[in-house]
């Protein structure tokens, strides 16, 4: 009721983030928007389309494909590489010299650019000098990347594994650490078994940085282009074509503006409702349980 | 149920102890027996906290005996040994009701559903639980917290001691009064061995039958509150049991007199004996705030005191007197009257203590 | 310098964390925020440090309105629960830090500095880094670094909570010397009734955000305003009894009858809740009007050279500490004696109607 009261002065204060939020998000999205409702031919004439562009977009069947594609890619490392990377977190040495050098090791390709990563993993795969290539056709498996849908997807996701998996173990074993000893004392003289412990006492704890880390995933992993771009191009046929690299092709290479502006919009609204609806369940499932405790 | 015997028990955190200032406990025997309640009183850094983790087998000792009924549990780790423990900070499992939470011990070992809500609501009852039992454990407050702790050990049928580290350090004083008196009350209906381990010697007393005093490593004295308090074995006890600690004299016989420092001392013939028998230079006499006879106007064979401050702690006063150089401190309770600048002092003759090397030393009386 | 909270509110979120706050801390004096955990004691500090606005009301120093002023401008330190040092400078440093932050010159750092330190018993570990200290050491440490700098405020949170029984008691000794010499207002905020009488000085008795009564440390434990501050500034908790006076006499437990006495008789009929200090009640019977009753022992504390009882009839309990060793067992029927000339009693609205004519010595 007193709120009036405050100092409101302050306000003054976000006046240049708000300025640099306008230059850096607000002007590009306008334009995008601008773009979206409109039919440009050329820097002279256009026509005002209203909504057409994107129900055009809503029902291509390409970009259905493409984002149900992307739905199936995210959920299946998120799938994975949650899981994995608590377990690693758990295996990872607590002191010692043991622990500084497992941290450098397990860091180490989050370090390298994205672009990079798909190129490791061409050379990687190539039949004729890539050791994983070269090995498993040795042990009689015809992998080829470039002709199984299934060898291109089961190698993507494998490389987006490989270089991911290691935020959430850093993360988890950051939550891990800042455990007092006093838990693990008291678990074991209730004579809790490892599973218990883990999820009486670590699970809980690891909530919060979970849920950073599945976020930061999520989107990481809905907005992927330049490993698989550069790894299958997309390919065989459109099998790993997602949404990022269907509409980079759309914009830059058909010069579609307006639907390519249409499709930005829905896939920017996708990424910020389905993270919305993440964030907004995993806060409501806490607070029922004050609400139930209180 | 068990007795708790070390044997020839020492420990080091260092690999190759050498010196005894390697030790954080020093070789001891001790009994804790059957259903006493026990506290291990010391200042942080004493060894108390080791010698909890050793009995509860969160550590091992690096030599010597830890047995339970007689039975060497050295290698046991916590679990196989019967014991709870209650720690400095709440534990409590954040996301589970404080039903489940009570629960666990017992569901852990497979224990039959029926069995496990009735010692729950047993001991819910006995804590003043029973309205939180649905609450989430993470939405308690610090002292439900500890009685949720507390009611773990309580639960199963197999614990045989329940070993305390310092649980009411972040509990209000109000409510402390309350957790203690819970706390004995638990004590006398389940007939448990409890060991308490504190820095706070009013807790100590109060809760403990027995209390062991540790110092560098070490139990100095173990003995009743009573005993503790009027007959310190050692001046660290002195200091540390009784607030404020007892006062120390360092005393020399010159000129056939008991003199402190330039002051000549007049004390009972017994006292003049027993200094001029003490074989050492060493020598103090100790006396309780609480003993020492002090008078506003001067009485027989009394000593004359400066008085410096008088500090007014409600329903009795802390007088800060100064006898010649020597600092000295008297209680002074709230019907007696109380000295202004100067006061006159006697120490009676049954509550003098005389410590050698500093060690007690009886003073015999009639 | 003079400090003085006008009419502070604190709210957050339409929450009030402080209400309706007047305070005026006089020079050179030393004030205990007494209260309990969640009282308001550190958002109070916090708001007299200028870390925090209020809501509503002025904080004058030296009669100087600073309400809006900040903490960098307003010549304050602080000492926190936690030991908080420089972790990678040495003692010395530390102490030197506020001192180096105010560029004063070196010859005259040297001097503060090790003046500081001999002041707090630490001159001999001036090289050594906080990490290899004790609590107590670290803590002397931290408090070097609040009174270094002349400080005109100088607040403590509770420092003494994560130290040892016994060196508590030695802090506050020294800490009652120290600022009996000094000219700065000192604060220290404590959940402990005994260290308030303790530390001396004067008392402010803290309860939800609201301040209930600030004096002389003597004055405010022997003279409560109200039934709050008697509870909260007591150790054991005072005994509250429930007495209904009609005509000459005073009705206990539905049954026990006691006439009133001198000190007593000017209560008008109706009912009162009685406030019995636990010491103030014995085993044998001190004066004529003592009111005897008979309980029933529940349990007996005995530390060294007291002993806490915890009694009860059918409607009331009483805690009673006696001097020395008494043995009870429980169940065991005892006969005890309430002083009526030390007896406080309060209205139903809780305020004080009574305070004995021989509260205290003063």
């Amino acid at each position: 009721m007193n709120d009036k009261l405050y100092n409101n002065r302050a306000w003054w204060l976000i006046l240049p983030m708000l300025l640099l939020v306008a230059f850096s998000a607000i002007i590009p999205l306008m334009t995008v928007v601008n773009y979206s409702v409109q039919d440009v031919f050329d820097a002279h004439t256009r026509f005002f389309t209203g909504t057409e562009w994107f129900r055009e977009t809503l029902n291509d069947p390409a970009l259905q494909a493409a984002l149900l594609r992307q739905f199936a890619f995210s959920l299946t490392v998120l799938a994975i590489e949650v899981p994995l990377g608590i377990s690693i977190a758990l295996l990872m040495p607590r002191k010692g010299w043991q622990a500084s050098a497992v941290l450098i090791l397990v860091t180490m390709p989050l370090l390298i650019p994205w672009n990079v990563v798909g190129s490791i993993w061409q050379i990687f795969t190539r039949g004729d000098i890539g050791l994983m290539g070269w090995g498993l056709r040795e042990l009689g498996y015809g992998y080829n990347i470039t002709r199984s849908a299934a060898d291109a997807w089961g190698t993507i996701i494998l490389m987006d594994v490989w270089h991911w998996t290691p935020l959430i173990a850093l993360l988890c074993y950051s939550g891990l650490r800042a455990i007092p000893d006093a838990y693990y004392q008291a678990a074991r003289i209730d004579r809790a078994s490892r599973w218990a412990v883990f999820r009486y006492i670590q699970l809980p704890k690891l909530t919060n940085v979970l849920v950073i880390g599945v976020l930061l995933r999520f989107m990481h992993s809905f907005m992927i282009y330049a490993e698989p771009f550069v790894l299958t191009g997309g390919g065989p046929g459109s099998s790993t074509t997602f949404l990022s690299q269907t509409l980079t092709t759309m914009a830059i290479g058909q010069q579609d503006l307006g639907p390519s502006a249409a499709f930005s919009i829905i896939y920017f609204l996708i990424i910020l409702l389905v993270c919305w609806i993440f964030y907004t369940a995993i806060m409501n499932l806490q607070k029922d349980k004050q609400n139930k405790g209180a | 149920m068990a007795e708790i015997t070390l044997k020839g028990l020492a420990h080091s955190y260092l690999p190759q102890p050498t010196s005894p200032g390697d030790y954080a406990i020093r070789e001891m025997d001790h009994v804790w027996q059957q259903g006493g309640a026990y506290a291990l009183l010391g200042p942080s850094g004493c060894g108390k906290s080791t010698l909890l983790n050793i009995i509860s087998g969160l550590l091992e000792p690096s030599s010597g005996e830890v047995l339970f009924d007689g039975e060497r549990v050295n290698s046991l780790p916590p679990e196989a040994r019967n014991i709870a423990q209650v720690f400095q900070f709440p534990v409590v499992y954040d996301t589970m009701t404080v039903y489940d939470n009570l629960a666990f011990p017992l569901r852990n070992v497979g224990t039959p559903a029926g069995r496990v809500h009735e010692r729950v609501l047993e001991v819910a009852d006995v804590l003043e639980l029973t309205a939180q039992l649905k609450r989430k454990a993470k939405n308690l407050t610090a002292d439900e917290k500890q009685k949720v702790s507390m009611g773990r050990g309580l639960v199963r049928d197999d614990v045989s001691a329940i070993l305390f580290d310092e649980p009411l350090t972040v509990i209000d004083p109000q409510l402390k009064w309350k957790l203690r008196r819970k706390l004995k009350e638990i004590h006398r209906r389940f007939n448990i061995t409890m060991v308490y381990v504190t820095h706070d010697q009013l807790e100590a007393s109060t809760f403990a039958d027995k209390i062991a005093v540790m110092y560098e490593g070490q139990v100095v004295q173990f003995g009743t509150p009573r005993e503790l308090f009027e007959a310190p074995n050692h001046t660290f006890v002195g200091y540390f049991i009784g607030s404020p600690g007892m006062n120390f004299l360092e005393v020399a016989l010159r000129d056939g007199r008991v003199v402190s420092g330039a002051v000549s001392l007049s004390v009972a013939p017994a006292v003049h004996r027993a200094v001029a028998e003490a074989r050492s230079t060493n020598l103090k006499l100790g006396i309780r705030p609480e003993f020492v006879e002090v008078h506003p106007a001067p009485v027989e064979d009394a000593m004359e005191a400066r008085v410096e401050d008088v500090q007014d702690l409600g329903t009795y006063a802390i007088v800060q007197l100064r006898l010649g150089e020597i600092a000295l401190k008297a209680r002074v309770e709230e019907d007696e009257p109380l000295p202004e600048e100067r006061a006159w002092l006697r120490f009676p003759v049954e509550r003098l203590g005389l410590y050698v090397d500093e060690f007690r030393v009886e003073i015999p009386h009639e | 310098m003079s400090l003085i909270l006008e009419n502070i509110d604190l709210k957050v979120g339409g929450e009030s964390h402080i209400t309706d706050v007047n305070l005026e801390l006089q020079p050179g004096s030393f004030n205990v925020l007494l209260g309990r955990t969640l009282a308001g004691k550190t958002t109070l500090m916090r708001l007299m440090a200028g870390l925090d606005t209020p809501t509503r009301g002025r904080v004058l120093m030296n009669g100087q309105d600073v309400t809006g002023v900040s903490v960098r401008h307003r010549n304050v330190s602080m000492v926190y629960q936690q030991f908080i040092n420089y972790p990678a400078l040495s003692v010395y440093d530390n102490i030197a830090s506020p001192l180096k932050l105010a560029r004063v010159s070196a010859a005259e750092i040297d001097r503060r500095v090790r003046q500081t330190a001999e002041m707090l018993h630490i001159e001999h570990l001036l090289d050594r880094l906080p990490l290899e200290l004790s609590g107590g050491q670290q803590q002397r440490t931290a408090m070097g670094r609040a009174l270094v700098k002349d400080a005109d405020i100088v607040l403590f949170d509770e420092p003494l909570v994560n130290l040892d029984y016994k060196l508590r008691e030695e802090f506050r000794e020294e800490l009652r010397a120290l600022f009996s010499k000094r000219h700065c207002i000192a604060v220290y905020a404590t959940t402990e009734p005994a260290e308030a009488l303790a530390l001396g000085g004067h008392t402010a008795v803290l309860h939800e955000g609201r301040l209930l009564q600030y004096g002389r440390t003597e004055d405010v434990y022997h003279r409560p305003r109200d039934i709050l501050a008697a509870e909260m500034f007591s150790e054991p908790p005072i005994n509250i009894l429930r007495g209904i006076v009609s005509g000459s006499e005073v009705t206990f437990d539905r049954r026990m009858h006691f006439p009133l006495n001198d000190d007593l008789r000017r209560l008008a009929p109706g009912e009162y809740r009685f406030g019995v200090r636990p010491a103030h009640v014995s085993l044998a019977p001190r004066a004529e009007d003592d009111i005897e009753v008979r309980m029933t022992v529940e349990m007996a504390e005995i530390s060294g050279s007291e002993t806490f009882l915890h009694v009860a009839s059918e409607l009331f309990h009483l805690t009673v500490h006696l001097e020395g060793v008494h043995e009870f067992d429980p169940g065991q029927a005892i006969t005890l004696y309430i002083p009526t000339h030390k007896v406080y009693a309060f209205d139903r609205a809780g305020a004080v109607v009574h305070i004995p004519s021989h509260a205290g010595r003063a």
